[in-house]
């Protein structure tokens, strides 16, 4: 199998498990996995070059909140392989596709698929909204828009230290609507990291609707150039595209790759439900039949063509 | 007991209907802040800002400066702290009329350390002209929106959404700076706020019934913090008092109440509960309230510490409580 064969196939299965998921819980963030599946998938399989991972693959129970007194706490960052020099790291910063996240870290081997029951249970680490103690986590983004400054920090750090390996994070459209996205955008050109790259889930969707009709971004590629940045924008289901877009050009810019996305890909069953697609709570028992029935005769017979 | 759903939402639109300054903005959480209908309703006189706080509480105060009444709605977390600087600055300096909704108070949601406000009220008490709010009913989230317009300055309210008991009856509205008495006692005096009142009463009842006295008051406004009535209950707790609350114990009503103590020369042992100066974490709200003492059990055992003498009451009596509507003790037929 190919590499792109590969990530197609992870991709698929992570848009299947989100929707398992959000049938067997009556609801879920189903949206972002049909915008983001390639984008992880590629991040994990092939773009990152992550570290393996140093975490449990049954992820362990919370531990009670960090503090000085409380050793036996532990960042999920774990999951994403130790943070050696060489290594290059990964954030994921809007933490409500925490779900998301996770079924990528089954499919690419770091968690075990039991882990999804444990899936905003109480007690568990397996938050709803990714918590630094979250598995694939390792900064607190519930917030949205902070995650992008601090790995510019740890960029700025690795950049002091020469360390050979690259920051990757994931971020949302919605998130450059928040002032602090901008203001990170700035440092990182002031500072000249290109040792930073962030894959943008351009799904033009948010709680209130289109992004478009609640608060216009576009044109992103010119602001974030305007801003100092680098932009390139892909077809965020074209796996070659997403790949070739991560070379690395060393020319003090930090990289942002606009993968533009549509909501719906892979469970076209959600076409019905635009404008409001963040997330998904069946109405009726009859329509998690629906989606039940979907899953069984559309999603199940797809493997083998990768999944599309 | 009644519970009501998405009391809010319609009470809103319906308020407004006449007041055609009154205008709300919305921070891309219209469907979680119930503030849907009022977007139908009245298209023109809706703001969506997307996902940008502080633009839109600075620019609220714009908008209170040519005359408008804005109602700011999104989570709680990102109103005060998001935008705490924007709301000293360009609303409360200068006493602008913007009124802020602060949805998911304390432990009201699993989203999560970022999404808990558990210090909401200790940060904006420490805002001069500010002015604040806490529902704990249905009957309150119906009828605060009159005290809320008619208090000058800005309005933080710690709001509730969905499904919201009645506590209180219709017939006993909201009101500002004046604490509801829920019950008269002598051993001690309990003061509660927000979502605590209501796992509050399953404690009295059990309480009174092994003859422990208890005066019960529901607060709903931390600031200003002067009622009367607050100061006589506990003036007149014989073995001290305890707070309640859905927040940090640090900064809040029982810091209100241990300013309150202090300064009339009281001189009252005061217990708080509350989150331990802790962060919370994500899970259901009765799991969050056992994992971090702020269910009725957890009232149970600090009155039996104060008391020094065990109650013998189980959860599972606790848990059958029947919750019914009280009537504050300004009516005749209160409890």
């Amino acid at each position: 199998m190919s590499t792109t064969e590969e990530i197609a196939r992870a991709a698929w299965g992570i848009r299947r498990r989100v929707m398992e998921h959000t049938i067997s819980n009556n609801g879920g963030y189903l949206s972002q996995a049909c915008s983001s599946a390639e984008i992880l998938a590629a991040l994990y399989l092939e773009i990152a070059a992550l570290g393996e991972s140093t975490a449990p693959l049954t992820p362990v129970a919370f531990a009670g909140v960090p503090s000085a007194a409380n050793s036996a706490y532990a960042s999920g960052g774990a999951y994403n392989g130790t943070p050696d020099p060489s290594h290059d790291r990964f954030f994921l910063s809007p933490a409500h596709y925490a779900l998301v996240l996770y079924a990528t870290l089954i499919e690419v081997g770091r968690m075990s698929e039991d882990a999804l029951d444990e899936f905003n249970r109480d007690g568990s680490t397996v938050e709803m909204i990714g918590a630094e103690h979250s598995p694939g986590f390792e900064m607190m983004g519930g917030a949205l828009a902070q995650t992008l400054s601090q790995a510019a920090g740890v960029a700025a750090a690795r950049k002091a230290k020469d360390a050979p390996g690259r920051v990757f994070v994931f971020l949302s459209d919605g998130e450059f609507q928040e002032g602090q996205t901008w203001e990170a955008v700035q440092a990182l050109s002031h500072y000249r990291l290109d040792n930073l790259a962030v894959y943008v889930d351009i799904n033009g969707q948010q709680c209130d609707g289109t992004t478009e009709s609640v608060m216009r971004l576009e044109p992103l590629a010119s602001r974030i150039e305007a801003f100092g940045g680098r932009a390139i924008s892909v077809d965020g289901h074209d796996i070659q595209g997403l790949i070739d877009a991560a070379e690395p050009a060393a020319d003090g810019k930090p990289l942002f790759v606009l993968c533009y996305t549509d909501p719906c890909r892979g469970v076209s069953l959600l076409e019905r439900r635009r404008p409001k697609l963040h997330y998904v709570r069946f109405t009726s028992s009859d329509e998690r039949e629906e989606y039940r029935r979907y899953y069984e005769t559309q999603m199940l017979p797809e493997r083998a063509a990768g999944g599309r | 007991m009644e519970i009501v759903a998405r009391a809010h939402a319609k009470n809103l639109v319906r308020w407004a209907a006449d007041r055609p300054q009154v205008v709300v903005l919305s921070a891309d959480l219209t469907g979680s802040t119930e503030i849907s209908d009022f977007q139908a309703a009245y298209p023109e006189r809706f703001y969506s800002m997307g996902v940008a706080e502080q633009n839109m509480v600075s620019f609220a105060g714009g908008l209170a400066r040519e005359g408008y009444l804005p109602l700011i709605h999104t989570f709680g977390v990102f109103i005060y702290r998001q935008a705490l600087n924007q709301l000293v600055c360009s609303v409360a300096y200068s006493n602008l009329p913007v009124k802020l909704f602060g949805f998911l108070p304390g432990i009201t949601t699993p989203g999560g350390a970022t999404h808990q406000a558990i210090d909401d009220v200790a940060v904006l008490r420490g805002v001069p002209n500010m002015t604040i709010f806490e529902t704990g009913d249905a009957t309150e989230v119906e009828t605060i929106l009159d005290a809320v317009a008619e208090t000058p300055g800005p309005v933080y309210v710690r709001m509730l959404r969905g499904e919201v008991p009645r506590l209180f009856p219709k017939s006993e509205p909201f009101a500002a700076n004046r604490a509801r008495v829920l019950s008269k006692g002598e051993d001690i005096t309990l003061v509660t706020a927000g979502i605590c009142t209501e796992e509050a009463l399953r404690a009295t009842a059990a309480m009174r019934k092994r003859g422990v006295s208890i005066a019960h008051l529901h607060v709903s406004t931390h600031k200003p913090f002067d009622d009367p009535q607050v100061v006589d209950a506990l003036a007149r707790a014989k073995r001290g008092v305890i707070t309640m609350e859905n927040h940090t114990v640090i900064g809040g009503l029982g810091t209100e109440v241990a300013e309150t103590i202090a300064e009339h020369g009281l001189g009252k042992r005061l217990v708080r509960i509350g989150l331990a100066d802790t962060f919370a974490h994500g899970g259901s709200r009765a799991y969050l309230a056992r994992t971090y003492g702020l269910d009725a059990p957890a009232l149970v055992a600090r009155v039996e510490e104060m008391l020094g003498e065990p109650l013998s009451i189980g959860p599972e009596e606790l848990a059958e409580v029947r919750v019914e509507a009280v009537h504050s003790l300004a009516k005749a037929e209160g409890l």
